[in-house]
C-alpha cells in the first residue's frame, strides 16, 4: 500500500526525493479519509514555504483539508492535471495524484520523516 | 461502560458495516456517510434509485380529541385542511417566529398523528411539546418504535411495486398507507429529501433489515445502491430543501427562509403567529436564496457574505453539486442583494470570491 521509495510525514503527506526536488501528495490513507475529491488549490510556481506552512486546500463534496510542505522551499511545478481531473488524488495518490514539486533548502528537513513501514505502524497506532 | 453505549445504533447498523458503510456520530447516533462514495451514490439516486437509513429520525404520536386543536397552536400549517391519510411540512415555531425545528404532521386518524422530527432536535421538541400540551393531548415519543427506509430515485417505484400488495399508484405525493412491503407492516410514504420520486418506509425495527435486505436484492440489478448522509445532504441541496441548522434554526423565520407556503396566518393562533404578522407588515430584511460561485473554490456553511469589506449575509450550506458539477449553495442575504443574477462576493478562507444569485431549486426533475 505504502511504497518504501516515499518518505511520509504526520500530517499525511508522503515526499519522493529526485535530486534537490521533493514531489509532494498526500497519502492513501488521507485521500480515503477526505473522500472524493472535487477541488484542488496549488500553490503558483516561483512562491517560496516554511516547513509545516499551508500550501494549498483540497476539497471533497463534505469536506475541505489543508495540505502542508513537509520541506521548505519553491514550488517549481504544480500538477496541472489536477484542475480538470482532481479525482487522480483518489485514483492514484502515491503518483499520478502528486500535488507539487518543491526545490528544498534544508536537507534536515527530510530527517523527521517516515518509511513506509514507521508510516504503517504509525497508522495502525491511531495516529 | 464503553464509549460506543452513549451512541445509539440503528437496526441496521449490521447491514452498513458489512456493506462497507462508513459510519460517523450524527446527533448522536451512528450513521454512515457513505458507502462507495458520496458522487456515485448521488448520481445513482438521481439516475436509478438509492436508499438511505433514515432510522435516526424521532417519531412523536399525537393523539385524543384535542389533537388538532393542539397541533393547530403549535404549528403554522393548517392542520385542520388535513386529511387522514395525508402528509404536511410544517414546524414547531417560538414565540418570536423563529424555528424550534421543521417536521412532517402525518394525519393518521380524525383524532391521531405522527410527527417526523429531526434526531438532534428530538428531545428538544418533545420538552417543547410536552411544555405547552395545556389540555393534556396523548404525546408519545415513539422513536424506537420505527426503522425508516428511504427509498429514492426514478427506479424507486418499480422496484417497491413487485414487494407490496399496495396500490402505490393510489398514493399521491406527500400522502401515506399503511400497508405491508416484503410481508412486514409499514407506513408507506411518498415523501422524501432528495428531489427524486420516491418512497419513505415506517417499520417496525425488527423488520427493517429484513425489508431494507430484499429492496437491495430486487433493486440491487437495477442499479439500486445504498446511499449515505453525505449524499442526503447533497441531493437535498440541489433540491434546495431546508436543514435545520443550515437554512433554518432559531434564528430564522420561514418568512425569511423562503417557506411562507407553509405558514397559514389565517388558519390559527399558532405560536409565533403574532412575530410573523409583524414581520410580514415590516418587510423582510433578508432572505435566503441560491447562487453559483463564478470564481475558484466551493463556500461552506459559515462563510461571510461581504460588500465594502463588511459582512451583509452568511452562507447556510454549500457544496460541489454532483448534477450540476460546480460550486453552488445557499446563503441568507440583504434583500437588496437578492434578486436573481445579482452578483455577491464571498469571504472564501480569506479570499473574495465571485458569486450569482440564481433561482432555486438548483435541480428538478424533468
Amino acid at each position: 500500500m505504502y511504497p518504501d521509495t516515499l518518505r511520509y510525514s504526520k500530517d499525511h503527506e508522503w515526499v519522493r526525493i529526485e535530486g534537490d526536488v521533493c514531489v509532494i501528495g498526500i497519502t492513501h490513507y488521507a485521500q480515503d479519509e477526505l473522500g472524493e475529491v472535487v477541488f484542488v488549490e496549488i500553490p503558483e510556481p516561483g512562491q517560496e514555504f516554511d516547513a509545516h506552512e499551508e500550501i494549498g486546500t483540497i476539497e471533497s463534496v463534505k469536506a475541505v483539508a489543508e495540505f502542508f510542505t513537509p520541506v521548505a522551499g519553491e514550488i517549481v511545478e504544480a500538477n496541472e492535471a489536477l484542475a480538470d481531473s482532481p479525482e487522480l488524488i483518489n485514483r492514484d495518490p502515491h503518483g499520478e495524484g502528486w500535488l507539487v514539486k518543491v526545490r528544498f533548502s534544508a536537507q534536515s528537513d527530510l530527517d523527521g520523516l517516515m518509511d513506509s513501514a514507521a508510516y504503517e505502524k504509525f497508522l495502525e497506532d491511531g495516529e | 461502560m464503553s464509549e460506543n453505549t452513549l451512541v445509539r445504533r440503528t437496526p441496521l447498523y449490521d447491514a452498513h458495516q458489512a456493506a462497507g458503510g462508513k459510519l460517523v456520530e450524527f446527533a448522536g447516533w451512528q450513521m454512515p456517510v457513505q458507502y462507495s462514495g458520496v458522487l456515485q451514490e448521488h448520481r445513482a439516486v438521481r439516475t436509478e434509485a438509492g436508499i438511505f437509513d433514515v432510522s435516526h429520525m424521532g417519531e412523536f404520536r399525537v393523539a385524543g380529541k384535542g389533537a388538532e386543536t393542539f397541533l393547530q397552536r403549535m404549528t403554522p400549517n393548517d392542520v385542520a385542511r388535513l386529511k387522514p391519510g395525508r402528509i404536511h411540512y410544517s414546524g414547531l415555531l417560538t414565540e418570536q417566529g423563529t424555528y424550534v425545528d421543521d417536521l412532517l404532521v402525518y394525519r393518521l386518524a380524525e383524532d391521531e398523528f405522527l410527527l417526523v422530527v429531526n434526531a438532534a432536535n428530538s428531545a428538544k421538541d418533545f420538552a417543547w411539546l410536552q411544555g405547552h400540551n395545556d389540555a393534556g393531548v396523548t404525546l408519545e415519543d415513539v422513536s424506537s418504535d420505527y426503522g425508516l427506509i428511504a427509498l429514492q430515485g426514478p427506479k424507486a417505484e418499480g422496484m417497491l411495486e413487485g414487494l407490496t400488495s399496495t396500490d402505490l399508484t393510489a398514493i399521491r405525493y406527500y400522502a401515506f398507507e399503511q400497508g405491508e412491503v416484503a410481508g412486514r407492516p409499514a407506513i408507506i410514504s411518498r415523501t422524501g429529501y432528495t428531489g427524486e420520486n420516491g418512497f419513505e418506509l415506517y417499520l417496525a425495527p425488527e423488520d427493517t433489515q429484513p425489508v431494507w435486505d430484499r429492496l437491495l436484492e430486487v433493486g440491487g440489478p437495477e442499479g439500486l445502491v445504498p446511499a449515505g448522509l453525505g449524499a442526503r445532504d447533497t441531493l437535498r441541496l440541489e433540491a434546495a430543501m431546508a436543514l435545520y441548522g443550515h437554512e433554518i434554526d432559531d434564528s430564522i423565520t420561514p418568512l425569511e427562509a423562503g417557506l411562507q407556503w407553509v405558514v397559514k396566518l389565517e388558519a390559527a393562533d399558532f405560536i409565533g403567529r403574532q412575530a410573523l404578522v409583524e414581520m410580514k407588515e415590516a418587510g423582510l430584511a433578508r432572505k435566503l436564496v441560491g447562487f453559483n460561485v463564478e470564481g475558484r473554490g466551493i463556500a461552506r456553511q459559515g462563510h461571510k457574505v461581504v460588500a465594502d469589506g463588511e459582512e451583509v449575509g452568511f452562507v447556510t450550506s454549500g457544496t460541489f453539486s454532483p448534477t450540476l458539477e460546480k460550486a453552488l449553495g445557499m446563503a441568507h442575504v440583504p434583500v437588496s442583494m437578492a434578486a436573481t443574477g445579482t452578483t455577491v462576493s464571498l469571504d472564501i478562507r480569506g479570499k473574495v470570491v465571485p458569486a450569482v444569485i440564481v433561482d432555486l431549486p438548483f435541480y428538478k426533475r424533468a
